[in-house]
């Protein structure tokens, strides 16, 4: 594994400093240790107080849990970001372009940029969405492309968020606390805001309302409830957007149209932001014994009378088989070039790949196509002998499931921990709105961060952090 | 608003007012318990006391007997009963968890803030001192989450609901103290008592805090018809049945204005209201105080029902 | 042969229901062994109905109710023109190529053992896929027993086949985790079958098996008789599985526990439509 590239010195330990990081260095050097202790006892202190959580699967006494906050942020120039940015908008609308296709006429299928099968065969391509016309043919109406950086001008997409991506509410949050508790930086810096991120979420979701909605669409959050993981950013963003937070109790179908059930009677509503998964969308669909969905909500949607946002079956998009294929999708869909580079992946489910992949369990990345959050991964070169093992029995029995990848040296970033100040592996997630209007990506995103050393996990459910990320205007 | 917001609001209002009031049962008992034999005491306070709580049948499925350990178990901590202190803290918690952002960051303060302090108390180590102190910081945990409703809300559906709540829920709290201890209130125990039952009085009256508001509303010593007619039609005391129905018809109205549409429980309400002041003491005592609490008991559980179905769950 | 049938099913509840919502997948399209003669779908006064179609190609009706109800009725006659064309179903409405059908889905999903089963049935000797999934029902047919009593809707394929029972649905839910192991696509079928017996009144509809072959397309496989569909089957809807096809999918408001009552006639009708 190569060396991993450091963002603020570029070769790790290299006493020049990158352009991003010359006053933020100076800075840090300046600072004395025991108020950067301070600041981040306090910055914990607000993320308690706000009950800002994220509940950990298989943990019942940390169901509520604070992901660890980084007080040292991770800097991107504005050139940097601008090519970030032009690279997301095509991925995404790349995206948006597939699905309508794959649901609409499947010209792709026919002109054979991937394997029908992989379409066809894949559980979250959903048969219910084909031939279902939605507004202004978007799908992803909020995507969350995980980005990690290798050097000083590669970026690789490490995956694609198309179904219910989370994470913007500490991005937010994130900034929150830094211009509470460093004041002084930002007037150093020159930070390209995020806070109009709502704004621009609630202007998107409005803009695909059906078209018997009226001219002021009622837009509603649907979330699992309090016990989901994600429920703080479900209630943050509802309170942010100024939509009510409904349960799918809370709503009802009535001769094809969405109607939640309010203390003066029932009202119609006509964009759900959904933050819960297709399978328990509606038991009359989908899974029959899901309580979390509403009864007849895909017959209102197939009539044309609801929009979900993301559309129903986006998932086909974001299946780590599919991901293998994106270069030749966005070339199809958009006749460019890929802006943002793919991860070299071997797909398994190819006889010579998968040979290729159990010679060299040991230095590779292999991952289940339908996991997410880090779990059913393998690490190979921090893997134990047993678990590597594990992997080749679950690859050699149904090697359809997996992909694998190069173990990549993520950049590192200068991040605050017990012993001091020290690199650890980021990756980022930018959020991409689309709307009727086209794609808009607010600067910055959710930097997430391994905080113990060497690590490359950085999800929260397996220990990371998260750092705020600036932009830097100028 | 919605109608599960709303119903999160309502309960989470009773939940904390329950607490506070099984908080003051629990601390007028124990004051009563340390009097000597004979000043009255009947011997049973404990077993009163789990009467007054309304959860008997759930409390002698589990222990043999009443007394103050197994009761302070029961009412303040166990897991096992649905109305304990520790469950209706934390049930008012998630409810309102539920609807984080409906209320102020006041109230969702203090209510949190007891959350996470609840836990760090150990009911096995508590001694009676600090048993007391759990019962004053109980206390003032609804006080903080009332109080802050009142500073920090809106003056809209959202208000009316939480106020709703503690409202019906006062109403019932006092209407079960005076259904368990109705016959020590009776005409005729003046006689066969006399200052035997002082204390029993002002147990009732510490119950639902209002021994110092006697003095000042009556200005002479405490009489059973006294107390009774404070904690029933006195409008000034604001945990009387008469108090907490103005309450409630005062906010249903409000919510009918609002919503330009009155139903059921405004009725329900104003009916039970007049049928309140429309009332002296005499004419409950002659037809029965027992059989008017019960009759009152009853009334508040409809009105319950009806603003489930009109407002929280229709 | 023509076939007559009539299905109500009624729902009591021992609470009124505030509000009901279904789908019916209870009307038949046509195929080249099949003619809709007649078929109406009819429900009591205060629930409403509106067609569709799903993403299938099956008929589909929304059901839907508000109100007090303490009960529901939902009736279907019809009469169909059958033709035995050998099990092979030609001329039905196709939206997706037949690899879709290699899916696996919860109630489908094999386990060892039946994986273990399935490679056995194909071990023996044949490379015509027909004859391939002939061995295989064969030996469901064999291997598993008729019994209403230890399964319900949401067994799974490995349950059932562990027990070596259940009914006509898991017979077919095996059959089809069988078919997509051994890359065979293969779908379920729901409808209603006229018993050689003369028994017109049944307890309940009948389910069997379509895999795809392919010199002759979609051809049907009826585990629980352990034949080829022939003139006798009425075919009404297809899935991935029971959940994909099955007759009705509810939800409701309210109403407490639910009394279920069904009535069905399948009877031969070539001698009334001679009268």
């Amino acid at each position: 594994m190569a060396t991993a590239f450091d963002e603020m010195t570029g070769v790790p330990g290299a006493t020049e400093v990158r352009e991003a990081y010359v006053t933020l260095k100076r800075w840090l050097e300046t600072t004395p240790r025991h108020l950067l202790d301070t600041r981040r006892s306090q910055a914990e202190l607000f993320f308690r107080r706000i009950g800002i959580t994220f509940a950990v699967y298989g943990e019942v006494e940390a169901s509520e849990r604070l992901i660890p906050f980084d007080i040292i942020p991770r800097v991107l120039l504005k050139r940097e970001w601008e090519i970030l940015e032009r690279g997301l908008k095509q991925r995404v609308t790349a995206l948006n372009r597939f699905l309508a296709d794959i649901y609409g006429p499947r010209e792709c299928l026919r002109a054979g940029v991937l394997p029908e099968d992989l379409v066809y065969r894949n559980p979250c391509f959903r048969l219910e969405m084909a031939g279902v016309k939605v507004p202004h043919d978007i799908y992803a109406h909020i995507a969350g492309i995980d980005v990690v950086r290798v050097d000083a001008d590669t970026f690789y997409v490490l995956e694609d968020n198309v179904r219910t991506p989370s994470g913007v509410s500490y991005m937010l949050e994130n900034r929150e606390v830094m211009l509470r508790l460093f004041p002084e930086l930002f007037e150093e810096h020159r930070v390209a805001p995020v806070e109009d991120y709502p704004d621009a979420l609630l202007a998107s979701l409005r803009s695909v309302a059906p078209a018997g909605a009226g001219r002021d669409p009622t837009v509603v959050l649907l979330t699992p409830g309090q016990y989901n993981s994600a429920f703080y950013e479900h209630s943050f963003l509802a309170d942010k957007l100024g939509v009510e937070l409904v349960e799918g109790p809370d709503l009802f179908v009535r001769d094809d149209v969405v109607c939640m059930r309010t203390t003066e009677g029932a009202k119609r509503v006509d964009v759900i932001y959904r933050r819960i998964d297709d399978d328990f969308l509606d038991p009359l669909v989908f899974r029959p014994d899901s309580v979390l969905g509403v009864a007849g909500l895909m017959s209102a949607y197939e009539a044309g009378n609801v929009t979900l946002a993301n559309a129903v079956g986006t998932g086909v998009a974001d299946d780590k088989a599919v991901y293998s294929y994106m270069p030749e999708i966005v070339r199809f869909f958009t006749g460019e070039e890929p802006i943002l580079k793919n991860v070299p992946t071997w797909r398994c489910r190819e006889r010579e790949a998968l040979a290729y992949v159990l010679d060299r369990l040991d230095e590779l990345v292999v991952k289940e196509v339908n996991g997410s959050g880090g779990y059913g991964m393998l690490i190979g070169p921090h893997a134990s002998r047993q678990e590597r093992e594990q992997f080749r029995r679950k690859l050699r029995h149904a090697p359809d499931g997996f992909i694998a990848q190069p173990t990549l040296a993520l950049s590192t970033c200068p991040t605050f921990v017990a012993e001091g100040m020290a690199p650890r592996h980021v990756d980022l997630r930018p959020f991409v709105l689309t709307g009727a209007d086209g794609c808009r990506v607010v600067p910055g995103g959710l930097t997430r961060v391994a905080l113990k050393e060497g690590s490359l996990v950085v999800n929260s459910s397996q220990g990371g952090g998260t750092k705020d990320t600036w932009v830097l205007d100028a | 608003m919605l109608s599960r917001t709303a119903d999160h609001l309502f309960w989470t209002a009773r939940y904390l007012e329950r607490a506070d009031f099984l908080a003051r049962i629990l601390d007028a008992t124990t004051r009563l318990t340390a009097l000597p034999a004979s000043y009255g005491r009947p011997g049973n306070e404990w077993e009163s006391a789990v009467a007054s709580s309304g959860c008997a049948a759930g409390f002698y499925a589990l222990y043999d007997g009443a007394n103050e350990y197994t009761v302070r178990d029961f009412l303040a901590f166990s897991p096992t009963n649905p109305s304990s202190i520790r469950n209706c803290l934390s049930v008012a918690r998630n409810n309102a968890r539920a609807v984080r952002t409906a209320l102020t960051i006041e109230m969702w303060e203090a209510i949190n803030d007891a959350w996470l302090e609840l836990r760090r108390f150990d009911a096995k180590a508590m001694d009676r001192e600090e048993f007391a102190r759990f019962l004053e910081w109980v206390k003032a945990v609804s006080l903080a989450f009332e109080g802050s409703s009142h500073r920090t809300m809106l003056r809209n559906d959202a208000y009316w609901f939480t106020r709703l709540g503690t409202a019906i829920e006062r109403a019932d709290n006092t209407a079960r103290i005076l259904d368990v201890k109705y016959h020590v209130l009776l005409p005729a125990t003046e006689q066969v008592g006399g200052s035997l039952d002082y204390f029993q009085w002002t147990t009732i009256l510490r119950e639902v805090s209002a021994l110092t508001a006697y003095h000042w509303v009556y200005r002479e010593s405490v009489k059973p018809w006294l107390v009774a007619d404070l904690l029933i039609l006195n409008r000034q005391m604001p945990r009387s049945l008469t108090s907490c129905y103005e309450t409630l018809v005062r906010h249903l109205d409000l919510i009918a204005e609002a919503y330009g549409m009155r139903g059921a429980s405004q009725r329900v309400a104003s009916t039970t209201l007049a049928r309140l002041t429309g009332t002296r003491m005499e004419d409950v005592f002659q037809s029965g105080l027992h059989e008017f609490i019960s009759g009152f008991i009853a009334d508040n559980n409809r009105l319950g029902v009806t603003i489930a179905e009109q407002y929280l769950m229709p | 042969m023509r076939i007559r049938i009539a299905h109500v099913t009624a729902y009591h509840y021992d609470r009124p229901v505030k509000a009901v919502i279904q789908t019916l997948r209870l009307t038949p399209r046509a195929h080249d062994g099949q003619h809709i003669l007649a078929w109406r779908v009819e429900v009591d006064g205060a629930a409403r109905l509106s067609p569709g179609e799903d993403a299938l190609g099956n008929r589909l009706h929304v059901l839907s109710a508000e109100g007090t109800l303490d009960s529901l009725g939902v009736r279907v006659e019809g009469e169909v023109e059958m033709l035995d064309t050998h099990g092979v179903v030609r001329g039905a409405v196709e939206r997706f190529p037949e690899t879709v059908f290699l899916r696996e889905t919860p109630l489908t999903a094999p386990d060892e053992a039946l994986c273990a089963f399935a490679d056995a049935a194909a071990s023996r000797g044949t490379r015509d896929r027909l004859a391939l999934l002939h061995h295989l029902l064969e030996a469901i047919h064999r291997e598993m027993t008729f019994d209403t009593e230890p399964t319900h809707a949401a067994t799974t394929a490995a349950e059932a086949f562990a027990l070596r029972r259940g009914v006509c649905q898991d017979l077919t839910h095996v059959f089809l985790a069988a078919c997509r192991h051994l890359g065979i696509p293969a779908r379920y079928v729901s409808g209603y079958f006229l018993r050689g017996d003369g028994v017109v009144v049944q307890e309940a509809g009948h389910a069997w098996a379509e895999a795809y072959v392919p010199a002759l397309g979609w051809v049907g496989f009826d585990a629980a008789n352990g034949i080829s569909p022939t003139d006798a089957h009425v075919r009404v809807a297809i899935g991935l599985d029971y959940l994909g096809a099955a007759p009705v999918r509810g939800a409701r408001t309210g109403g407490g526990a639910e009394a279920l009552s069904v009535s069905l006639r399948i009877e031969q009708a070539a001698w009334q439509t001679q009268a």
